[in-house]
């Protein structure tokens, strides 16, 4: 077995870390504008009519749930969030009862999503070249032969759940590839994904307890890269140094574990908002066979329209921004589904329409944070939607009463039930 | 008519190099670079525009010469 000090003497978590923690409080929102959740169903199943309540008459709405919370609605104002990394902090990026210690900033858990200035830049720069478009573009070929597997297996079936069988399996295999991970340890993947993203409400114990899981399942990939290091980003990232050092061992696990969870259900959520929308719009589907050539305008509009990902931030100090009251350590619901769908920002903003062509849309984040994997999710997407369409061309929602979305700050459907015969 | 980008402002979205690959390029870190002198040929004004148009951070500067 290969040594490495950094991870000799490391054990999953164990103890509860240091940090704020807040009452957990659940249950109805009795007011959109100062009790908001996007933990209540309600928001779950359609945010879009809630946003666009926010945005008349607010537009920043509040709440006191999660230790306290604000969020924008407007483009402007989640734009101007966005790039004023003086005043708002990446150190936490999951909204919900618990804040980390504020001297994990400017490295954060995570690097580089939850990195601030000046160290964000340096651990970025380490990732940009393994997720240019030209890097992706040599996932393509493999993408879709695995596509193509997946829809084989559906063989014979009049309804399929295209979140469960399709969508959710396209990005977790690539990930694993690109990290070196066995491809059959997806399932997992679906647990992990699952514990860090939409178990927020849970109490402290469990959590901690679900984090170590993931942990513990990177340092037995860590010592299994320490042992055959070969071409990937695990290998990579054991590899590689800021400043003349070597990267700290909670960096390392940080960027695996944000790789390993952010490509994931992002991307499942896109397909599968994509191919819902085409299930439940069958002039656009059918306008989508005819012209394949519109399809990357129309995947610009659904990531618009249906924008899967929300982020957040953490308020630097005391404040008044915009009208609003902020304290230290508020959140700020970051939403780009909410930017997106702006009236003041786009055209008919409430419609999708599928040959947009002029689409400024933010589903990628805006400034220092753009999506490192925006040029991954955009070929993914490309590639599961051609894919489909190809193979199965018609489908309709066979109950429209069981889709089921994700809740959180990704949006998406975990079941989406299609008749595709 | 010349396009530009503004380093400080451009974060690797790369619309531009989806949408008008005959005037822009990525760097190494997938970064948008102007392809040549900036110079865009009558038949490619339209893409160079609507690269712009599209550009989440308003990073691209066209200017009508």
């Amino acid at each position: 077995m290969t040594v490495d000090d950094r991870f000799a003497s490391l054990e999953p978590i164990g103890e509860e870390p240091e940090g704020i923690r807040s009452e957990i409080i659940t249950g109805p929102v009795s007011d959109w504008a100062t009790d908001f959740s996007h933990l209540e169903p309600e928001w779950a199943a359609d945010p879009y009519p809630i946003q666009d309540d926010l945005r008349q008459r607010c537009p920043i709405a509040h709440t006191d749930r999660f230790g306290g919370a604000w969020l924008p609605t407007r483009y402007e104002d989640v734009a101007a969030i966005a790039y004023d990394t003086e005043r708002f902090s990446s150190r936490s990026i999951n909204m919900g009862n618990f804040r980390p210690p504020r001297d994990i900033a400017p490295i954060g858990g995570s690097p580089p999503i939850s990195s601030d200035p000046p160290f964000h830049q340096h651990a970025r720069k380490l990732l940009l070249g393994a997720f240019t478009k030209t890097s992706i573009a040599r996932q393509e070929p493999a993408t879709r032969a695995f596509c193509h597997e997946l829809i084989d297996k559906l063989e014979g079936q009049d309804v399929v759940d295209a979140a469960a069988e399709y969508a959710q399996h396209i990005p977790m295999r690539v990930i694993a590839d690109m990290l070196g991970f066995p491809p059959e340890d997806g399932p997992q993947f679906a647990e992990f994904v699952e514990d860090l993203l939409e178990g927020i409400n849970l109490p402290p114990e469990d959590r901690i307890t679900r984090m170590e899981r993931l942990f513990s399942y990177l340092l037995t990939q860590v010592q299994d890269h320490l042992d055959n290091p070969r071409d990937d980003i695990t290998s990579y990232l054991l590899g590689a140094e800021i400043f003349g050092t070597k990267l700290t061992a909670d960096h390392v696990t940080g960027a695996m574990a944000l790789l390993l969870i952010a490509g994931i259900d992002t991307t499942w959520s896109a397909i599968g908002s994509s191919l819902w929308h085409l299930a439940d719009h069958p002039a656009d589907r059918r306008r989508l066979l005819d012209e394949p050539a519109l399809l990357p305008v129309a995947i610009e509009e659904f990531l618009r329209a249906y924008a899967p990902v929300t982020m957040a931030r953490l308020v630097k100090e005391d404040m008044n921004w915009h009208g609003a009251d902020m304290k230290a350590d508020d959140w700020i619901l970051l939403s780009f589904p909410a930017a997106n769908r702006d009236p003041a920002q786009f055209d008919r903003a409430g419609e999708v329409i599928i040959d947009r062509q002029v689409n400024r849309h933010a589903a990628f984040g805006l400034g220092i944070h753009r999506c490192l994997g925006s040029h991954l999710a955009r070929m993914e997407l490309r590639v599961a939607l051609e894919v489909w369409l190809e193979r199965i061309g018609e489908f309709t929602l066979a109950d429209p009463e069981a889709v089921r979305w994700s809740t959180g700050q990704i949006r998406g459907p975990r079941a989406l039930p299609l008749k595709i015969s | 008519m010349k396009v530009q980008i503004g380093p400080e402002r451009c974060q690797g979205h790369g619309r531009c190099y989806d949408l008008a690959p005959e005037l822009f390029g990525a760097d190494e870190e997938g970064y948008g670079q102007v392809l040549g002198d900036g110079l865009v040929p009558p038949d490619l004004e339209r893409a160079a525009r609507l690269a712009a148009a599209n550009c989440p951070e308003r990073a691209i500067d066209v200017e009508e010469t």
